[in-house]
């Protein structure tokens, strides 16, 4: 009687284990580095999960998880609980996320805004947010009194970097009198700490003030203080209805449904992919009505110059602070270049930190 | 724009707008410490009164039921902290260190549903005036009430320590708790006392952040400052004056070293940002030269377990 027992206990765990593996628990994890309400970077990302959710398949998502040890920790118990697909959406966890790959060959990987793909089984994606940039910086140099742009940045990465030339030199193209400050906060997601440099901009007199953090602490100092400012990340109008202009905004869901299929039904290569408003992985908010008709118009055309690529965001001459050429007339900078940059473009103040 | 005198006065605003929630925390804290109980609770009691009164500010939309009930907040968690210590006797430290450690996750929990919910301005006390007078304006004007209650707490925490019979009594009950007992003080009413007003000020120091600071609600969002709230009463050596310069000092040079990168200065960030920390160990070098001085405001059985002997 015991003994028969035995067996279908063991038998049941065989079945419940292969199971485990079968197409029909098709599991997809994903690694946030903030909360998912900080309507910003994490929240885009979770609405890409929840698109994935309504396609019908299985997600799990990890929270706040610190870029660093506690990140391999994450993603490397993800890939042992049987999940075959794992989104790893922040630039830090780009080592950890190849690190697990290697001892984990038949879970895939998908990593945010990384360039490292060390094994077959990772692939990264990222968004052109540089052309957001651009027609933000048209936007700022029109609008701007003071001549002075605030830019709040957060690690001296190619990523960030990229966009404070991006948004430059469009804003120069306007106005060529700008003037671009910045400070650096050394974090992703600190309200006190990004306000406080918000506000610190202000002071020093920026009348617009743009963001390359998380959270929504920036637009609301600028609210506070009258200065004009933009949704990072997601539409962040309702925190700041009179100062926000647009809002540049992430959408990964039509790429974050595709790879997850492709990865349940067999199809799932390698890739490295590099979206922008052309595709829709990149979009803008609505825009203030407080820019005026033509300048709307004209933002407008903008943008779809450089989504039909008419326009490129890095179009020569571009020269670096010291006045030596990065790209020549009539050329644009190569994905190679854009996505190795680390020198500020000429009317950027100060050093990039080391 | 750079360094004229009308800026200035708008960069002292700043300055102490930042650190009044240091000043809150470390003034409570420091009552907690002369009376004997060392609760390293601190950052644990922000947190649950920054949800507290985010949570309360969205649902009764009152932001003077949100403030005091922030305050209350602070005193229920502190209760816990207060039982565990004066009635069961456990040690200051590993409780004071639980008690952070459940208040981040508790307020994590409690948070899930306020995350993303934009805030409500809280009024400002003054504002006309801050703009029409040039440098004191801006210094003086334009603030919440809860900043100007923060500067004139340690003034008054000085009164109650240095000119009261109440005072006294907290002193004496940090200093000797035998010798006050025999006097016929009861010595674990005072202390529990004393406790729930650390946590009243902690959970005022934690909703100035989440209501009227950077008004939303976000996990975690004290992010180390009652750590050093903590750390300000023993730099300022138990003494109320100096907690308020220490507080400014610290908030001071964190705001500066924004500003100094927005300005332009050529210094590497990475120093700049440790410049707080690295003052902080300066000035903390400087005043405890002097070990007589230290002597006289140090709550001799701080963090001691007192029990009467029946």
């Amino acid at each position: 009687m015991y003994k028969n027992f035995f067996r279908y206990l063991i038998s049941a765990i065989f079945l419940l284990g292969f199971s485990v593996n079968s197409n029909a628990d098709f599991k997809v994890g994903f690694v946030y580095v903030g909360p998912t309400g900080d309507h910003g970077w994490t929240f885009q990302h979770h609405e890409g999960r929840n698109a994935v959710e309504a396609a019908g398949i299985k997600t799990t998502f990890v929270e706040s998880v610190p870029e660093g040890a506690d990140a391999e920790r994450v993603i490397r118990q993800l890939a042992q609980s049987g999940h075959d697909l794992i989104f790893t959406t922040s630039f830090g966890y780009m080592d950890p996320t190849n690190k697990v790959a290697k001892d984990f060959p038949n879970v895939k990987f998908e990593h945010a805004t990384g360039y490292k793909r060390e094994h077959s089984n990772v692939s990264t994606y990222s968004a052109r947010f540089y052309e957001g940039r651009t027609l933000l910086g048209h936007i700022a140099g029109k609008m701007t009194k003071t001549n002075t742009i605030g830019y709040i940045a957060s690690f001296p990465i190619p990523e960030v970097i990229r966009g404070i030339n991006a948004m430059t030199l469009a804003a120069q193209k306007v106005n060529p009198n700008i003037k671009t400050k910045i400070v650096w906060v050394f974090t992703w997601y600190d309200p006190g700490k990004e306000a406080e440099a918000a506000q610190a901009l202000i002071d020093q007199g920026a009348d617009v003030i743009m963001q390359h953090t998380d959270s929504t602490a920036p637009v609301q100092t600028a609210e506070k203080a009258g200065v004009w400012s933009f949704g990072q990340a997601s539409d962040m109008q309702r925190f700041a209805p009179k100062s926000i202009l647009t809002s540049i905004i992430d959408d990964w869901a039509p790429y974050y449904v595709e790879r997850a299929i492709a990865a349940r039904d067999g199809t799932w290569n390698q890739q490295d992919t590099w979206h922008g408003l052309k595709e829709g992985m990149v979009a803008m908010g609505p825009y203030n009505s407080a820019m005026g008709a033509d300048l709307v118009k004209e933002v407008e055309q903008l943008q779809k110059d450089l989504a039909s690529g008419k326009v490129h965001s890095f179009t020569g001459p571009i020269y670096d602070q010291k006045g030596n050429i990065l790209v020549a007339e009539g050329k644009v900078a190569d994905d190679g270049m854009l996505a190795g940059m680390s020198v500020y473009v000429k009317g950027v103040e100060g050093d990039i930190p080391k | 724009m750079s360094l004229d005198i009308s800026f200035i006065g708008i960069l002292i605003g700043s300055i102490m707008a930042s650190s009044v929630p240091l000043i809150l925390a470390a003034s409570g804290e420091l009552i907690t410490e002369r009376s004997g109980v060392l609760n390293l609770g601190v950052e644990g009691m922000m947190i649950i009164g920054a949800i507290s009164g985010f949570a309360l500010m969205v649902i009764t939309d009152n932001l003077f039921i949100a403030i005091v009930g922030s305050m209350l907040s602070g005193v229920i968690i502190s209760l816990i902290f207060g039982f565990l210590t004066q009635s069961l006797l456990t040690n200051h430290v590993a409780t004071g260190l639980a008690l952070t450690i459940f208040g981040i996750g508790l307020s994590a929990m409690l948070g899930k549903n306020f995350v993303g919910i934009p805030g409500k301005e809280f009024p400002v006390l003054f504002s006309s005036l801050r703009e029409s007078i040039p440098f004191f304006g801006p210094i003086l004007f334009g603030h919440s009430i809860v900043l100007y209650f923060a500067f004139a707490l340690p003034f008054l925490t000085n009164y109650f320590l240095k000119k009261t019979k109440l005072g006294l009594v907290v002193r004496a009950v940090g200093d000797s708790p035998v010798s006050a007992s025999n006097q016929g003080i009861n010595v674990i009413l005072v202390r529990y006392c004393c406790i729930l007003y650390g946590g009243a000020m902690c959970g005022l120091a934690g909703a100035y952040l989440s209501l009227i600071y950077t008004p939303q609600w976000i996990e975690n969002m004290t992010a180390g400052r009652g750590w050093i709230a903590l750390a300000l009463v023993v730099f300022a050596t138990w003494s109320p004056i100096k907690v308020l310069i220490g507080a400014l000092i610290f908030g001071g040079i964190t705001i500066l070293q924004l500003h100094m990168q927005a300005i332009g200065f050529r210094i590497p960030v990475q120093f700049l940002s440790a410049l707080p920390y690295l003052m902080t160990i300066i000035v903390l070098v400087v005043i405890s030269r002097d070990s007589r001085k230290i002597k006289l405001n140090t709550p001799t059985s701080l963090g001691r377990i007192f029990y009467k002997e029946k």
